[in-house]
Formats: C-alpha cells, sequence, structure tokens
C-alpha cells in the first residue's frame, strides 16, 4: 500500500466541527487529512465575494459568547482544546436583541448579553411566570454542556413552569430560528443547549465577520499538521467488514483511513456508503440581504442586533405551504455589535431570513426561479419592516440600497451539500455520533450542538471521544 | 529532577492547557479538579503535553496517578530521571 494515501484520521468536509476535530486530533500527533469538495472552507458558516464585497454566509452572530473570566462555558472549553487565545477572534458583543410578537411588533422582549435584562422584561411583562421562568434557566445552568440533544418535548417541559402561551411561544421563537430542524417543538436536549447559548450565553461578531475565526482556525489547523484536499470531495465509502475500509475521492482516487470522521450530515454520510434514505423531512430558509450607503442608525431603525418577529401571538415553526413564510422571521443588523469607539463597518447590512419550502423552490426553470426571488425578496423586507420604525422618506431603504443578495433553500443544497438545503440537519440528532461503520463517525450538524461554537465543540468531542478514547473518569 | 521541578514542569503544562485559570495557589495535596475547572478533556491534554514536551508516556491506567500535583510528583519525578538519566 502506498502510505501517502493513508491517515489515522480521514475527515470528510471543511466546514467548523471538521476543521475543529482536524486541530484537536494532529495536536496528538495523528495524521489527518481533510477532504473538501468546495473551493472554500467554513461550509454552512463561511463567507463569499460578490460585486467586490465579502458577504458572510447566514452568520449572523456567534452565540454561546461570554466575556473572559466566565468558567465552565463552550466558548471557554473549544478556546482551552483549540489552544486559541480569545483575543484571536476579535469577538465584540451585541448591543441588544429582542422578540416582538403581534401585527407591528407590540408584544416585546429584549434581551442582551446580560441575563438580568431578559429576567426583568419577563418579570415585567409576565409577572405571574416570573418565577417558573427562573425555573427553567436554573435547570439549563445544571444541564451539562455537551449533555446530548435528544429528550421528551421542550413544549411540555416548557409547561410545566410557564402557564403563559405567549411567553412559551416567544421565548421558544429564537431557540427555534436558531437551531432546531423539527417543526413546532424542540428536543429538551437541545432546547436546553439553546437556551444557553442565546439567552444565559450571547451574541458576538468580529468586526470582519466569519473570516477572521476561519483565518485563526485554519492557521491552527496548518499549525498542528494537518492536510487539507480542497474541490477534492468524498465521492464514496467502501465498507468491508463493517468498516469503513477505502474512502473513494471524487478525483477517483482512493484512500484508507484507520477513522473516517463525517462533518456532511446523518443521509449524507449515510448515502456515502450505498444507503438510500426514504424521504427526509426538512426546513429550509431564504434570506434577504441589502447592502446599504449608511449605517442602520443612520437611516432610523435604531440599534437592534438582531429582532425575532412574528405577527401574533401564537408562533409557527413549519415547513411553509407556500415558497415562503413571511409571517415570522429575523433580522440582523450586523452593524449593530459593539465594535469599539471609532470602529464600524464601512457599509450598513440589513438581512432578513425567513423560513422557506425547499420543494417549492427546487427545479423551478431559471427565470422562473429568478423572477419569485425578486419577488419575495420585496415581499420579505416589506414583512420585516412592519417591526422596525417606519422610514422617511419611505423610500429611503430603497434610496440607500446599494447591493443586494438572496439565497433560497437551493442556494444552500448547491453550495454547501446539505440535503434540501437544510443548515440545520435532519430532525433526528445523533448526539454519540455513532453509524452503521465502526470506524466511521459525525460531527456537525446532525448532533444537536448550534452555530460556530457549537459545531466546533462537536467536533471536538467527537475527536476526543472515538478517537482519542478519552477515559470518561481520569483522574 | 527534584519534586518541586516536576510539579512547576506539570503546572507550566495547565497554564498553556487552561490559560485562563489562575495558579498562583494550587495546593498541592488537593486534587487538581476540586480547585480548578479541569475535566478528563483537560487530563488527556496533559498526558499529551507530557510526551510532547518530555517524551513521557502515561498510560491510561496510570492516569489517576495525576490527580494532585503531589501525586503527579510522586509519579512523574522518577520517570523524567530515567530518561535524564538514559541521555
Amino acid at each position: 500500500m502506498n502510505s501517502g494515501s493513508h491517515y489515522d484520521v480521514a475527515i470528510i468536509g471543511a466546514g467548523l466541527s471538521g476543521l475543529a476535530a482536524g486541530i484537536r486530533l494532529a495536536h496528538f500527533g495523528k495524521r489527518v487529512c481533510i477532504f473538501e469538495r468546495h473551493n472554500a472552507v467554513g461550509g454552512l458558516n463561511s463567507f463569499y465575494s460578490l460585486g467586490g464585497r465579502k458577504y458572510d454566509v447566514g452568520l449572523h452572530a456567534l452565540t454561546n459568547f461570554v466575556g473572559p473570566g466566565v468558567k465552565g462555558t463552550p466558548l471557554g472549553k473549544i478556546l482551552r482544546q483549540l489552544r486559541i487565545d480569545r483575543d484571536e477572534l476579535a469577538l465584540c458583543p451585541q448591543k441588544g436583541s429582542r422578540v416582538a410578537f403581534g401585527p407591528a411588533g407590540e408584544r416585546v422582549l429584549r434581551f442582551t448579553n446580560d441575563f438580568a435584562l431578559l429576567e426583568s422584561e419577563v418579570a415585567r411583562d409576565f409577572p405571574a411566570q416570573a418565577e417558573g421562568f427562573r425555573r427553567i434557566a436554573r435547570f439549563v445552568r445544571d444541564m451539562p454542556l455537551a449533555g446530548g440533544a435528544q429528550g421528551p418535548s421542550a413544549r411540555a417541559f416548557i409547561r410545566e413552569s410557564i402557564g403563559d402561551p405567549v411567553l412559551e411561544d416567544m421565548l421558544l421563537c429564537p431557540l427555534m430560528f436558531y437551531g432546531s430542524a423539527r417543526e413546532d417543538d424542540m428536543d429538551l436536549g437541545q432546547f436546553a443547549i439553546m437556551f444557553r447559548a442565546l439567552y444565559l450565553e450571547g451574541f458576538a461578531r468580529p468586526l470582519e465577520g466569519v473570516r477572521v475565526i476561519m483565518r485563526v482556525i485554519l492557521e491552527k489547523y496548518r499549525e498542528a499538521g494537518g492536510e487539507r484536499r480542497m474541490k477534492c470531495g468524498v465521492r464514496s465509502v467502501v465498507e468491508r467488514g463493517g468498516r469503513a475500509a477505502a474512502l473513494i475521492l471524487d478525483t477517483g482516487e482512493e484512500i484508507t483511513a484507520d477513522h473516517v470522521l463525517s462533518s456532511i450530515g446523518a443521509v449524507e454520510t449515510a448515502a456515502l456508503t450505498g444507503a438510500r434514505p426514504g424521504k427526509v423531512r426538512t426546513l429550509g430558509y431564504v434570506e434577504t440581504i441589502s447592502v446599504l450607503d449608511r449605517q442602520p442608525a443612520a437611516l432610523g431603525w435604531g440599534d437592534d442586533t438582531i429582532v425575532f418577529f412574528n405577527d401574533s401571538d401564537a408562533f409557527t415553526y413549519r415547513d411553509p405551504a407556500g415558497q415562503v413564510d413571511t409571517r415570522s422571521g429575523i433580522i440582523c443588523f450586523p452593524n449593530n455589535f459593539d465594535y469599539g469607539p471609532g470602529r464600524e463597518l464601512a457599509e450598513g447590512f440589513f438581512r432578513v431570513t425567513c423560513l422557506a419550502n425547499y420543494d417549492a423552490w427546487k427545479g423551478l426553470p431559471e427565470d422562473a426561479y429568478r423572477a419569485d426571488k425578486a419577488r419575495w425578496f420585496g415581499a420579505i423586507q416589506d414583512s420585516a419592516r412592519r417591526f422596525l420604525p417606519a422610514l422617511e422618506p419611505a423610500d429611503l431603504l430603497e434610496r440607500s440600497t446599494v447591493a443586494t443578495d438572496m439565497f433560497t433553500p437551493t442556494t444552500v443544497e448547491k453550495y454547501t451539500g446539505h440535503v434540501r438545503g437544510a443548515i440545520y440537519g435532519a430532525p433526528e440528532k445523533n448526539p454519540e455520533g455513532r453509524t452503521a461503520l465502526s470506524n466511521l463517525y459525525l460531527c456537525g450538524t446532525d448532533q444537536g450542538m448550534l452555530g460556530i461554537v457549537g459545531s466546533m465543540l462537536s467536533g471536538i468531542s467527537m475527536a476526543n471521544r472515538h478517537i482519542l478514547q478519552a477515559p470518561v473518569s481520569a483522574a | 529532577m527534584t519534586n518541586e521541578e516536576c510539579k512547576k514542569a506539570v503546572l507550566d503544562i495547565i497554564a498553556d492547557i487552561a490559560p485562563d485559570e489562575d495558579l498562583s495557589n494550587v495546593k498541592p495535596e488537593v486534587r487538581l479538579r476540586d480547585q480548578l475547572q479541569l475535566d478528563s478533556m483537560d487530563f488527556l491534554d496533559i498526558v499529551m503535553e507530557l510526551r510532547k514536551r518530555h517524551g513521557i508516556e502515561v498510560p491510561e491506567a496510570d492516569y489517576i496517578q495525576l490527580a494532585s500535583l503531589d501525586s503527579c510528583a510522586a509519579y512523574l519525578t522518577p520517570k523524567f530521571n530515567a530518561l535524564a538519566a538514559k541521555s
């Protein structure tokens, strides 16, 4: 056998979970290679260039942000285990976010990176529920960090403590939008992960966006001696005796590895071994992006970082019947993080995300697809603007817009390879990461952890558990 | 190498693994995980650094020996000295 084509560990996909696992394994002296089909790293948390501008893919914010000195958190864990100095990530905290319900967002819960604000908002608007809310927060604080993402219904759990369905939906809306692959409910474990990530901890962003994080991670991987091959995906996994015996690359080459870690999703990984999954239920999203010639605050929009909106008291989180569900969504202003005195993004950004139906977008002829995108672009922004201060004159947004972009579930599928453009993977999570093959493990999107920090934590945990074989009760 | 030098070597490793921990007051007789936020993964990192920096192998069955600075010194100092004698 050619020793050049054998690795201790082969990792499929150069997203953040695969890279984090790679760093960890390379630190421990493993010979690691990451195979990535795309020409860019980052997977679902990447960036792209268009018309001379750089755009983040989907990164509204890094969640799980805590300041220095806060112990025992997911962010602390990844910094430690990947040997990253927190200053390298240059994270700047959010200014403040809100959940806005009702036709014009009359019901509001504001939250920041200081949990006390959300507590006081709940106590003010839902005084009878304040104690129940605190009980939920205590439960989440006591959960182990990587406790897995399965369990009973989060709604049933919330109802034991909170008796007001509006508060229940207002609390769930951001958590579902930021990481639930399940319709209208969440697994309790997933709920706890998300509650911690968004409410107990919080949002931050580097001034220059996700590429700062990618640069740091790539450099760590390179320094640790990890290899990667870009524009070279894994076409199939050859199974022998219940093991992943070899990988066939897109180039037709065959390579072997003692362990294989796949970050491309559970269904996508199974497909590499020839499995043909039945119909997969997924949730898709559209996002509109407007680039503005000034800061959003200068337009008269204030300094919200993220607004989770829903135009009635009851929140529906379901695959839409039509192409897009504009009743609810997420508004993000990447400008509104506290970047420090004199530091701001050169241009304004106004991004809106809504649920979208994959099947209604897939397979459209090119001209129909473009026409639908243009039509929904306006409808999505109009819907979101109901939750923002009215602009004067009425066409100020159009006049200050210098560029736009939009993605649909088919865009996500095309660039990330995730089946049906599912950003949060399949509804059933696999926190153990085991597959039908004994030396093939999953990391990333189908483990139920969330966002940049969660994906890295997932890669680290799977590398530790399955390959470095951490003893469960050392020392 | 003395026991004290050995403890220093272990503390140096912990300082790199857990830069956010205050190591100025670590009690040598108390279990490290009772006074610092270290989990089993962090101990795995200590084992790795001992191998990388000092060429010392700690088999899994002996991880328990790394519980406190005192037990680290008792277990590791002879290993350090045996390595030094060889070279």
